[in-house]
C-alpha cells in the first residue's frame, strides 16, 4: 500500500487552529456565503436541513436575506426570482422537496436564470428513509423537469469538496445563466472531518456579466454572444421580458419555429460546446488497472478503500470518479475505460451510473460490465466491493 | 521516524437521546487536537427520541477513505439491543465498553470487556443521567489510551454549551476515576 509521508512540521498553535471538524452540510453553507450567495430561500428538509440553518444565521449577518418558505415550490420560485433581481440565490433539499422543484428547475433553465439548488439525497422514493443515504436521485438531477434542456450537477466526495463544489456550483450558474444542481449524500452531508481553513481560501468567484449597452439596445438573450450575454438585473433601468413560455432575443413569447429552434439549440450548446470546462474527473489508481471501479460521491470513498485493499494484495484496480456527473464526462471514461478488461459500477440505487457506463463501451461483453447496487439505506462496504474484484480478476 | 499505519475505527452505539453523536464529535475534535486525520459519521432513525442511534468515529494517521466502522476496534454499548446489533464486528482485540444500567446479557467472553452502570452512576454521582454519554466516553478514553486527557478536555469545551462545560468536565473526571480503580475493589 502507498504510503504517504506527513512534512515534518514543528507544532504551532496557531496551526492547530486552523484546523476544524466540519460537517458537510455547514461545507455548502460556508461555500454558499464565500461565492457570494446573499439570498436563501428553503424549506428544511432532513438531511439538508443544517444548510438552511446555518444560513439563517450566516446570511443575515452579512446584511443578506434568508427566507423561510412555505414549501419547496415557493423556495425555488423565490429564489429564480431573486436571481431576476441580480441576488445570488440558493435553495437546499432533499428527495421530496426536490421533486417538487423539478417544474420550477425546468422554469429556470428556459428563462436562463442563474441559481443553485442543493440536494442532499436521502432513500426514497416517496419520504423512504429520511435519515439513510441513497444515490437514488442520479436521473432526476438530468432528467427531472419535464422539456428537453441540458443539466449541470456536481458531485463531491468530501467535506472540504463540498465546499469547493458549492463554490463552483454557484460559479457555473452565474457564468453559463443556469439552474446548477448540487448533489450530495446523506453520510456526507452529516459527517464531520479535519480540515484546514487555509485551504479554504483559495477560492474564485465568478460574477453573471453586466449590460454596457443603452437599454433601449439590451436584449435579454443576445443571440450573437452566445451564453456570456450580458444579464441585467430587475431595477436596473433595463426593461425586459421573462417567461416560461418559448422565447425570442428580447423575452417575448414566440411560436416561430425558428426562433423556437434557436432558443434549444442555445440552451444546449452552451453546456455541449463548454465540457472541458464543466467536466472534473478523478482517476485513482488507474494508470495500470485491469479493473475499474465507477463510483461517485460517497461510494466513492467505499471504492478508494477497496482499492487500496486489493491493490495491498497485488491486484491492479482502480477507479474513476466524476465531481460533475452532468453533462456525463464521456470521452474522458471512454478513453480512460480503454484498457481495462472489467469495469465495476458501484452505486446506491438501482442501477442509474450503470446504464451511461453501458452506453459508453460497446466493445466489452454485457458480463464485463459488474454492478455493485445497494438500496437498504446502507453504505456499500469496501468489503463488499473487494469480494466483486475477487469474484471478476 | 518511520510511521506505520494506524487507523481505529471506534462505533459508539445506544438509543436516540442519549449524546452518542455529541459524544463522537467530542472525540473526533480530541482526535484533531492531537493531528490525525479523523472522520465522524452517524446513523439514527427519523425519531429525536428513541430508536437505534449510533456514532462513528475513524481516527487515523493517513487518508481515511470509507468513513465508517465495520470492524470496531472499541465499542461502546449502552442500551442491550445495540450491544447485540455490534457485538460479532468487534475486532479479536477489540475492546468492549458496557452500560450495564442498559445491558444485561454480553454473549462474548473476553479479558477486553469493560462493565459499569454508568447511567446509574451518573444518576447518583452527579445527579443527572444526561452526562453519561460524556462519563463514559471518558472511561473509554482511559481504558484505550485513544488522546490524552487535555485533548478531551479541550474537545468537551469546543463542543457542549458554556453553561453545561462545569458539569461535562465533573463527569470527564468521574470517568477517568472510574477506569482507574475498574477493578480494583469490589
Amino acid at each position: 500500500m502507498p504510503k504517504k509521508t506527513t512534512k515534518k512540521t514543528t507544532k504551532k498553535t496557531e496551526e492547530l487552529d486552523s484546523i476544524v471538524l466540519m460537517q458537510g452540510n455547514e461545507a455548502v453553507a460556508r461555500g454558499a456565503v464565500d461565492a457570494g450567495v446573499n439570498f436563501f430561500a428553503g424549506y428544511p428538509i432532513t438531511p439538508s436541513t443544517e444548510i438552511a440553518e446555518i444560513l439563517s444565521r450566516e446570511l443575515p449577518l452579512r446584511g443578506a436575506a434568508f427566507i423561510q418558505m412555505e414549501d419547496e415550490i415557493a423556495s425555488i420560485c423565490a429564489i429564480i426570482g431573486a436571481s431576476l433581481a441580480g441576488a445570488k440565490a440558493m435553495t437546499a433539499t432533499s428527495g421530496p422537496g426536490f421533486s417538487l422543484m423539478q417544474e420550477a428547475i425546468g422554469y429556470a433553465k428556459i428563462t436562463e436564470t442563474p441559481c443553485v439548488v442543493v440536494n442532499v439525497m436521502r432513500a426514497g422514493p416517496s419520504t423512504g428513509l429520511p435519515t439513510s443515504p441513497s444515490q437514488g436521485d442520479i436521473m432526476q438531477s438530468r432528467w427531472g423537469s419535464h422539456g428537453d434542456a441540458p443539466a449541470i450537477v456536481l458531485y463531491p466526495d468530501s467535506v472540504k469538496e463540498s465546499y469547493e463544489l458549492a463554490i463552483r456550483a454557484v460559479n457555473l450558474s452565474e457564468k453559463y445563466r443556469t439552474c446548477v444542481v448540487l448533489l450530495l449524500d446523506e453520510v456526507l452531508g452529516h459527517m464531520r472531518e479535519a480540515v484546514r481553513l487555509p485551504d479554504l481560501r483559495k477560492h474564485r468567484v465568478i460574477n453573471r456579466i453586466k449590460p454596457t449597452v443603452p437599454p433601449e439596445w439590451y436584449k435579454h438573450y443576445d443571440e450573437n454572444q452566445k451564453y456570456l450575454s450580458p444579464v441585467a438585473s430587475f431595477g436596473e433601468g433595463y426593461r425586459f421580458h421573462v417567461t416560461g413560455l418559448a422565447h425570442d432575443a428580447t423575452g417575448f413569447p414566440t411560436g416561430r419555429p425558428a426562433e423556437v429552434a434557436d432558443m434549444m439549440a442555445r440552451l444546449k450548446k452552451k453546456i455541449t460546446s463548454n465540457i472541458r470546462d464543466l467536466v472534473q474527473i478523478e482517476s485513482f489508481h488507474m494508470e495500470d488497472a485491469k479493473i475499474a471501479i465507477f463510483a461517485a460521491g460517497i461510494t466513492a470513498r467505499s471504492a478508494k478503500s477497496a482499492v487500496m485493499m486489493a491493490r495491498a494484495e497485488g491486484l491492479k484496480v482502480g477507479l474513476l470518479r466524476p465531481l460533475t456527473i452532468w453533462p456525463f464526462p464521456d470521452d474522458a471514461v471512454r478513453k480512460m475505460l480503454k484498457n481495462v478488461e472489467t469495469v465495476i459500477v458501484a452505486e446506491l440505487n438501482q442501477g442509474q451510473f450503470l446504464r451511461e457506463i453501458a452506453r459508453l463501451i460497446k466493445d466489452k461483453d454485457d458480463s464485463d460490465i459488474v454492478p455493485v447496487r445497494r438500496v437498504d439505506g446502507e453504505l456499500i462496504t469496501p468489503a463488499q466491493i473487494l469480494r466483486i474484484i475477487k469474484e471478476v480478476n | 521516524m518511520s510511521k506505520t499505519y494506524m487507523r481505529k475505527e471506534i462505533r459508539l452505539s445506544g438509543s436516540g437521546g442519549q449524546g452518542l453523536i455529541l459524544a463522537g464529535i467530542i472525540l473526533a475534535r480530541a482526535a484533531v487536537q492531537e493531528r490525525y486525520r479523523v472522520a465522524q459519521s452517524q446513523s439514527y432513525g427519523p425519531e429525536s427520541r428513541g430508536g437505534a442511534s449510533r456514532a462513528d468515529v475513524i481516527i487515523s494517521n493517513d487518508d481515511i477513505h470509507f468513513p465508517e466502522a465495520t470492524h470496531f476496534d472499541v465499542l461502546l454499548a449502552l442500551t442491550q439491543e445495540s450491544c447485540d446489533k455490534y457485538l460479532f464486528d468487534l475486532k479479536d482485540k477489540g475492546i468492549l465498553i458496557a452500560d450495564t444500567t442498559g445491558v444485561k446479557n454480553i454473549a462474548l467472553d473476553s479479558s477486553n470487556i469493560y462493565e459499569l452502570p454508568f447511567t446509574d452512576i451518573a444518576a447518583e454521582k452527579l445527579g443527572t443521567i444526561l452526562p453519561t454519554n460524556i462519563l463514559s466516553l471518558a472511561f473509554l478514553v482511559r481504558k484505550t489510551g485513544l488522546v490524552s486527557e487535555a485533548s478531551l478536555r479541550k474537545g468537551i469545551e469546543q463542543s457542549v454549551k458554556p453553561h453545561y462545560i462545569k458539569l461535562n468536565l465533573k463527569a470527564m473526571k468521574l470517568g477517568f476515576k472510574l477506569a482507574d480503580d475498574y477493578g480494583k475493589t469490589d
